[in-house]
């Protein structure tokens, strides 16, 4: 059974959605996001060190969108915008979920899978090691990215990364990403 | 040596940068998320290479930092890493590091720096 792209949005729409958004991810995108959702959540009263981790987490999640994403998208018989993406925010009890979906070349997944495991692996402290020593030692690639990311994404939710590969073919399978903070 | 002040304006993506020659006072305040801020913190670094051959003897470093993402963590270690050669080379360093009440991921980031860099740094918790 190969993935629906639909179903899939459809199902990540369901809940006590403050955001929901599917197609290209652009720098102006971001800016539109990041305004509507610091302004949904002043409404809703978050305290002000959740809306900052809620900031943060989606600053980054959307930034790894937009350096990563794949640009092409070979064999997906889906009507995709060039840098496709999907992002949901919704609010779940306590908690405010964020989730990123992409497609992903299958070559990548491996290095994704080991790098979030990694993550996940870890304690508090020893993700501030890891953020400190990236930081320190890593240079910063032409994208921008760095890898650090992920790792700060780890530390400000203080949640795992729980994630998600979906074959959508031999080559291409749809990460989902979600982010309790 | 005469030097010239610095005022860039702030965006909703990246802080003001001001740097007053007469107090010897550099400035970062605001946000700090551009997808590319290596372009955006070039001009600083390399005003700071300059800066740094013929340094004031004190320079006071004000960092207020509402937001910051992670590629501007490696560009604003750049910068304290030029501040820290200044410092090195027996000049006056000291940053300030200002965050917002109650916001501890800030202050942990602030003390992330400080244990990287050798200059002395002071934490300012901002009261409303």
């Amino acid at each position: 059974m190969s993935f629906n792209l639909a179903e899939y949005y459809s199902n990540l729409s369901k809940g006590d959605v403050l955001l929901a958004y599917k197609g290209s991810i652009t720098s102006d995108l971001i800016n539109d996001i990041l305004e509507a959702v610091e302004k949904r959540l002043e409404e809703a009263n978050a305290e002000s060190r959740l809306r900052k981790k809620i900031y943060n987490v989606l600053v980054e999640s959307l930034q790894n969108l937009f350096h990563h994403i794949e640009t092409v998208h070979e064999g997906i018989k889906e009507d995709l915008d060039p840098k496709f993406g999907v992002l949901v925010i919704e609010r779940e009890g306590d908690f405010y979920k964020v989730t990123t979906g992409n497609f992903v070349n299958a070559k990548r997944i491996k290095f994704l899978k080991e790098k979030i495991d990694k993550i996940n692996s870890l304690t508090r402290d020893e993700l501030k090691d890891m953020y400190k020593f990236i930081l320190n030692h890593q240079k910063l690639s032409a994208k921008g990215g760095g890898g650090l990311g992920l790792v700060d994404i780890a530390r400000k939710s203080g949640n795992k990364l729980e994630y998600e590969f979906f074959v959508y073919n031999e080559n291409y399978s749809f990460f989902n990403l979600t982010i309790r903070v | 040596m005469h030097m010239e002040p610095i005022n860039i304006e702030g965006t909703p993506k990246t802080p003001s940068i001001k740097f007053d020659p007469e107090k010897g006072i550099l400035e970062i305040k605001g946000r700090s998320i551009p997808e590319n801020s290596i372009e955006f913190y070039k001009p600083l670094v390399d005003w700071l290479d300059d800066y740094s051959r013929n340094p004031l003897a004190k320079t006071q470093v004000n960092i207020h930092l509402e937001y910051f993402n992670t590629s501007s963590s490696k560009c604003i270690l750049d910068v304290f890493k030029k501040l820290e050669a200044i410092h090195k080379a027996k000049h006056d360093v000291m940053i300030n590091w200002y965050y917002e009440e109650d916001d501890e991921d800030m202050l942990e980031a602030g003390e992330d720096y400080e244990s990287i860099i050798r200059i002395p740094f002071k934490m300012f918790e901002i009261v409303d």
